[in-house]
C-alpha cells in the first residue's frame, strides 16, 4: 500500500527538482507519442526545446520567447498573490481584455494625436480598467459573499462578447473597408509600444512583467504583508488574529491581479498585436494560471514557467514546420507536460511511504 | 476575426516584377503556408490545404512544400510567417484575412521573399494579394434556389457583414429573383466561420420564418443536417459536403486554390513572379459549381449551368445594370457593370432585401 | 406567433439545440457537489464527440456510438481525477490542462474520420401523439437522446435529493473533513462523480458529432463545454435549475437568430451576454439571502482533499 504523508514544510530541495523531473518524464512520454505517429523523437524533442534557444536564428526566436512569455508572466504573477491568500481570481482573461479596451479606446478617440502623454496614459487607464473589472467579483464577494470564482469567470464570457461589439461597431477602422477590428496600433507612433531594443522583442511589457517579479517577490518573501497573505491562505482563522481584514485582502488581491492583467493587455494591444478584433484575446488569461501553479505561486518559478510555456508553443511551431507534425500533437504534448508538472508537485508537499496504511 | 475577404484597389498596386530570379537549380523551391484554423477543419483551411498538395503535384521535386496550422492571428502569426521565412521558404501564403498586417511587418525585414496573401487589400513589391469571385458562384446558386423554392422564402446564414458575404447575399438575391419575381430573402448572421450549434440554430432560425431553401457562408455542416430534417434544400459551402448530397444539398459552392497556387509557384520557378491582386472567379477555376444533383430538374440544371458558362466566357457579370441600392438610389445604369474596386466594398443591400445590414 | 416569432418552433428548436450543454452541464453538477471543480468539460466533450463518432462509424450503429461517448469522457475524467484526487494537484489548472489535453488528442484521433457522415439516429415516433398541434412539436418529435437526457436530469435530481447515495455525495461536497471523519470514501465518490460528469460530457459531445452536425470536425465543440460550466453556476447547483439554466442559454442565442431572421436590428453582441449577466445576478442575490446560512455553492468546491490533514 503506497501512502501519502503530509510533510511539516514542503520540501525546498524537491520543489525544485520536481519540475525537472516532470520536463524529463513529458520528454519520454511525448518521445512515445512522436514515435507513434511515425516521428524521430530525439529529433522532435531538440526541435522544440533546443532549436529555437540555440538553433540557427536562435537570436530572432528568444526575442519571441519574451514577447509571448511577458504577458504570461505579467498575470501569473498577479494571480499568484491572489492564489496564495486563497481568493481566486480565473477571470483574468476578461481583465486583460478590459484593458486592453481601455487603453486602445483611450488612443482611438483621440486619433492621430502625437501627445508624448498617450502612451503613459494608456498604461494608467489599462490598468485601471483590469483593476475596475477585477474590483466586481472583489466587491460582490465582499458584500455578498458571492464567489469570486464564478463571478470572475462569467465576467470573461462578457468581456469577450464585449470585445466582440468593440470590433465590429464603436471601435472599427473607419478606413478598414468594412472590416472588423480597429486601427493598428503600431502604425500610430504616440500610441505604439515598440521594442525597446530592436530586435530583442522586449517591449514595455516585457519590462514590466520584470518589475512585476521583483515587486511581488519583495511583497511576499520579504515584507510583513506577504507574510499575512500567506497566513491568510493557509490558515485563514489565525490570520485574522494577526490582524488581517479578510474584505481587504480581497479587493487588494482582485486588483492588483486585475490591474496586471489589465496591463498585459494594454503592452499587447498596443505592441505585438496592434489591433481589437474579435480575436485579440489569445488565452494568456488563462494560460496564466497554469503557468501560476506551474511556478508553485513563486514569483521566480512563475518567471521559469512563464518561460517554458513560451518556449513550448514557439519550439511546438517550429515541430510543425520542420518534422510536419501537427498542431494537434503539440497541444497532446503540451498538455501532458502540464499533467506531469501538476502532478509531480504532490512530492514537494507529501513523502510517499510504502507500506501497511496506518488507522486515519 | 478569423479569417479573409478582400480585394482593394486602394492599397498602391506597384506592379513591379521581381527582380531577384530565384538562383537555384537543383535545391528545390521551398513554399510555406499558415493556416488560421487546423488542415481537418474540412473548410476554408483544408481547401488551402488542398492548394498546397496540388504545388507538390505539380513540380513534385522542384519544390519542397511545409505549413503551420491553427495559427492565431496577431503575434503569433508574425512569428509563424518569420520562421517560415527563416527556414528559407521563398514563397509564402498567408491565408486568412486577420493575418494582413503581420504579412505586411514580416514582408518589410525580407525584401527577397514573396508573400501572397488570401483576402487582404494592402499589397508591396513582394506582397500580392488574392482572393475568388465567390459572388459568380452564388449567382448560379441563387438561380437554382428561386426555382426550387415553393414558398418563395430562402434564407441565406451570414458569417460576418463584410464585403464578400454582401455580395453573396446581393448575388444569391439578384439571381433568384431573375428567375422568381416573387422571391425573399431572409438574412441571418452568426458572427461566426465555424460554429456546428449556432449554424443549426441559424438554419432552424431561418426555416421557422417559412424559408425552404438556405445558403449559408459558414463552413460547418450543422445547417444540412437541419435543412434534411426540415425537408428542405441547401447548398455545399467551401467544401464540397458531397455527404449530404444528393438531397438537402442541391450543389455546392468550392473554393479552389489550387489552380492560383499552382500558377504562382509556376511564375516563381520560372522568375516571372510579381506581385499583383488577383481575383479570380469561375474562368480560372477558382470558383467551382458543385454537382447539381438529380433532385433539380433537368431544365434548372441546364439553366444554372448556362449561367455559370456565360460568367466563365465573361459573357454575363452577376451584377448588370439597372441596379438599385437597398435605399431606391442608382448603383448601377443599363447594362453597367461595377469596376472591382467598388465591388471589393461593397457595403450596402441591393433593392428588393427588406432586411437592414447591421451597422 | 408573437410578433412574427414562432414561439413553438422554437422551443423546438432550443430543445435540440440545448441537449449537449444540457447533458455536460448535469455531469459537471455531480462532479461539482462532490466539490470538484472540473474545467475541463470541453476537453471531455470532444472526447466524446471523436470518441462516439468513431464507434458509430465503425459499428453502424449510433447507439453503440453514444455509450463510447460516454466512456471517452469518463476516461479523459478518469486522468483529471486521478491527477487532482491522488497527485493532489490544483483542480483549476488541472482542468484547463485537461481541454488542451483532450481538444489535441481528440484531433489527433479523428484524423480519417472527417467528410463522412455517421450512421442517422432516429427520431422516435409517437404516432398520432406528434400531430396535437403546438404540443405536438414540443415534445413528441424528438430523437431519444433528447428524452434520456430529460431522463437524466430528472434522475439526477432525484438522486441528489432523495437517495442515500446523494445524501453521501453532498457530504462530501460539503464537508470533506466531516464525510471523512463519519467513515465515508471522499476519493471513491469523488472518483465517481468525476467519471459520471465526464460520461455526461461525453454524451452531449456525441450527440453534436452524431446528430447535431453531424459529422466530425476539429475543435467542433467550439465552447460549448465553457457554457455548461456556466449553467452549473447559473442554477445554483440544482438539478432542475440545470434545465431551466440550459434552456435559457440555449435559448437566448435561438431567440437572437430568430428575431435576425424575422428582420428586428437587435445589437447582437450585447444580447449574447445577457445570460451571463443574468448568471452573476443570480449568484449574488443567491449569496445575499444566504448570506448567513448555508451557501449555494459546496464549501469543499475546488480544494483538495487529503486524509491525513
Amino acid at each position: 500500500m503506497i501512502q501519502l504523508i503530509k510533510r511539516p514544510t514542503p520540501s525546498k530541495a524537491w520543489a525544485w527538482a520536481t519540475p525537472i523531473i516532470a520536463v524529463f518524464a513529458t520528454m519520454i512520454a511525448g518521445g512515445i507519442l512522436f514515435a507513434a505517429l511515425g516521428k524521430n523523437p530525439f529529433e522532435a524533442i531538440r526541435v522544440i526545446f533546443w532549436d529555437p534557444l540555440f538553433g540557427s536564428n536562435a537570436a530572432y526566436f528568444r526575442g519571441q520567447l519574451l514577447v509571448k512569455a511577458g504577458p504570461l508572466i505579467l498575470i501569473a504573477a498577479g494571480l499568484a498573490v491572489g492564489f496564495r491568500a486563497g481568493i481566486w481570481n480565473i477571470g483574468a482573461e476578461g481583465q486583460y481584455i478590459i484593458g486592453a479596451i481601455c487603453g486602445a479606446s483611450l488612443a482611438l478617440s483621440v486619433y492621430p494625436s502625437e501627445s508624448a502623454w498617450l502612451f503613459p496614459a494608456m498604461v494608467i487607464v489599462g490598468a485601471l480598467g483590469g483593476w475596475l473589472w477585477g474590483m466586481i467579483p472583489a466587491l460582490l464577494k465582499v458584500t455578498f459573499g458571492t464567489s469570486e470564482i464564478l463571478v470572475s469567470l462569467m465576467l470573461v464570457y462578457v468581456a469577450e462578447n464585449l470585445l466582440a461589439y468593440m470590433a465590429f461597431g464603436p471601435l472599427k477602422n473607419p478606413e478598414g473597408f468594412g472590416f472588423p477590428g480597429s486601427r493598428n496600433l503600431q502604425q500610430y507612433p504616440s500610441a505604439h509600444n515598440p521594442e525597446l531594443i530592436a530586435g530583442t522583442g522586449a517591449h514595455w511589457g516585457v519590462a514590466a512583467a520584470i518589475v512585476a517579479i521583483i515587486a511581488t517577490y519583495i511583497l511576499m518573501h520579504r515584507h510583513i504583508a506577504g507574510f499575512r497573505i500567506r497566513v491568510a491562505g493557509e490558515a485563514p482563522r489565525a490570520a485574522r488574529f494577526a490582524g488581517v481584514v479578510p474584505a481587504r485582502l480581497v479587493v487588494f488581491c482582485l486588483g492588483l491581479s486585475g490591474a496586471l492583467a489589465g496591463l498585459a493587455g494594454l503592452f499587447e494591444v498596443a505592441g505585438p498585436s496592434g489591433q481589437i478584433t474579435d480575436s485579440f484575446n489569445a488565452g494568456y488569461g488563462f494560460t496564466a494560471i497554469i503557468v501560476a501553479f506551474l511556478g508553485r505561486l513563486h514569483p521566480i518559478g512563475i518567471l521559469l514557467a512563464g518561460l517554458l510555456m513560451a518556449l513550448t508553443y514557439i519550439g511546438g511551431d517550429m515541430a510543425q514546420l520542420m518534422l510536419q507534425l501537427p498542431a494537434a500533437a503539440i497541444q497532446v504534448f503540451q498538455g501532458m507536460l502540464l499533467f506531469f508538472l501538476l502532478g509531480f508537485d504532490v512530492l514537494t508537499n507529501y513523502r510517499i511511504r510504502i507500506g501497511k496504511a496506518q488507522a486515519a | 476575426m478569423k479569417r479573409r475577404s478582400f480585394l482593394a484597389t486602394t492599397a498602391a498596386a506597384a506592379m513591379l516584377a521581381a527582380t531577384s530570379l530565384p538562383a537555384f537549380a537543383e535545391e528545390p523551391l521551398k513554399i510555406g503556408f499558415i493556416y488560421v484554423g487546423p488542415v481537418g477543419d474540412m473548410g476554408w483551411s483544408y481547401q488551402h490545404d488542398q492548394g498546397r498538395q496540388a504545388i507538390e503535384a505539380a513540380y513534385g521535386d522542384k519544390v519542397q512544400t511545409s505549413f503551420i496550422e491553427s495559427v492565431p492571428e496577431g503575434p503569433d502569426a508574425e512569428r509563424a510567417l518569420t520562421q517560415l521565412a527563416l527556414e528559407g521558404n521563398k514563397l509564402i501564403f498567408a491565408t486568412s484575412f486577420g493575418f494582413m498586417d503581420s504579412v505586411m511587418n514580416v514582408a518589410a525585414k525580407f525584401p527577397d521573399v514573396k508573400f501572397e496573401h488570401a483576402t487582404g487589400y494592402k499589397r508591396a513589391d513582394n506582397v500580392a494579394t488574392y482572393d475568388a469571385r465567390f459572388y459568380e458562384g452564388r449567382a448560379v446558386m441563387g438561380t437554382i434556389a428561386g426555382r426550387m423554392t415553393t414558398s418563395n422564402k430562402i434564407g441565406y446564414i451570414g458569417s460576418f457583414p463584410i464585403p464578400e458575404v454582401i455580395q453573396g447575399i446581393n448575388s444569391s438575391y439578384l439571381h433568384a429573383k431573375k428567375v422568381n419575381p416573387d422571391v425573399e430573402m431572409k438574412v441571418v448572421w452568426a458572427y461566426t466561420w465555424f460554429d456546428p450549434a449556432k449554424e443549426a440554430d441559424a438554419a432552424a432560425a431561418l426555416i421557422a420564418e417559412g424559408v425552404d431553401v438556405i445558403l449559408q457562408h459558414t463552413d460547418s455542416t450543422a445547417p444540412q443536417a437541419k435543412a434534411q430534417e426540415a425537408g428542405i434544400y441547401t447548398f455545399g459551402q467551401a467544401s464540397d459536403m458531397g455527404a449530404f448530397a444528393p438531397k438537402p444539398r442541391l450543389s455546392s459552392i468550392i473554393d479552389n486554390w489550387a489552380p492560383y497556387y499552382v500558377k504562382r509557384a509556376g511564375q516563381m520557378l520560372d522568375g516571372t513572379w510579381a506581385s499583383e491582386g488577383a481575383w479570380e472567379g469561375i474562368a480560372e477555376g477558382a470558383v467551382e459549381i458543385g454537382e447539381i444533383t438529380d433532385e433539380v430538374p433537368a431544365e434548372v440544371k441546364a439553366e444554372a449551368l448556362a449561367l455559370k458558362d456565360k460568367i466563365a466566357s465573361g459573357e454575363y457579370h452577376p451584377f448588370t445594370g439597372p441596379l438599385n441600392k437597398q435605399d431606391g438610389s442608382v448603383w448601377l445604369a443599363e447594362g453597367e457593370t461595377p469596376a472591382d474596386g467598388d465591388l471589393a466594398g461593397m457595403n450596402f443591400y441591393l433593392e428588393g432585401i427588406t432586411a437592414e445590414l447591421p451597422k | 406567433m408573437i410578433g412574427g416569432i414562432d414561439i413553438i418552433a422554437l422551443i423546438a428548436t432550443l430543445m435540440a439545440a440545448s441537449t449537449p450543454v444540457l447533458l455536460a452541464a448535469t455531469g459537471e453538477l455531480i462532479a461539482e457537489k462532490s466539490g470538484v471543480l472540473n474545467l475541463g468539460v470541453e476537453g471531455m466533450m470532444i472526447m466524446g464527440a471523436v470518441g462516439g463518432f468513431a464507434a458509430a462509424v465503425a459499428t453502424g450503429n449510433p447507439v453503440l456510438g453514444f455509450v463510447a461517448g460516454a466512456f471517452a469522457g469518463a476516461a479523459l475524467a478518469m486522468i483529471f481525477a486521478l491527477l487532482t484526487q491522488v497527485f493532489l494537484s490544483n483542480q483549476v489548472a488541472t482542468g484547463l490542462a485537461l481541454t488542451l489535453f483532450g481538444l489535441g488528442l481528440s484531433a489527433l484521433i479523428g484524423k480519417g474520420y472527417e467528410g463522412i457522415r455517421p450512421p442517422p439516429t432516429a427520431k422516435l415516433d409517437f404516432g398520432p401523439l406528434s400531430d396535437i398541434p403546438g404540443l405536438g412539436q414540443i415534445f413528441f418529435r424528438h430523437d431519444w437522446v433528447v428524452y434520456l437526457s430529460l431522463l437524466l436530469v430528472a434522475a439526477t435530481w432525484y438522486f441528489l435529493r432523495k437517495t442515500r447515495g446523494g445524501l453521501i455525495l453532498r457530504a462530501v461536497g460539503e464537508n470533506h473533513d466531516a464525510a471523512h471523519a463519519l467513515g465515508y470514501r471522499v476519493i471513491a465518490v469523488r472518483f465517481a462523480a468525476l467519471a459520471f460528469g465526464g460520461a455526461m460530457a461525453g454524451l452531449g459531445g456525441a450527440y453534436l458529432s452524431l446528430v447535431r452536425v453531424p459529422q466530425w470536425t476539429e475543435g467542433m465543440t467550439a465552447g460549448a463545454g465553457w457554457i455548461a460550466l456556466a449553467i452549473v453556476v447559473f442554477a445554483s447547483w440544482r438539478a432542475e435549475r440545470v434545465l431551466i439554466g440550459a434552456y435559457l442559454f440555449g435559448g437566448i442565442t435561438a431567440l437572437q437568430l430568430q428575431l435576425q431572421a424575422a428582420e428586428y436590428s437587435i445589437p447582437v453582441h450585447l444580447l449574447s451576454m445577457a445570460p451571463y449577466l443574468i448568471t452573476i445576478i443570480v449568484l449574488v442575490i443567491l449569496s445575499a439571502i444566504h448570506r448567513h446560512g448555508v451557501q449555494a455553492a459546496p464549501a469543499s468546491l475546488g480544494r483538495s482533499f487529503h486524509a491525513s490533514s
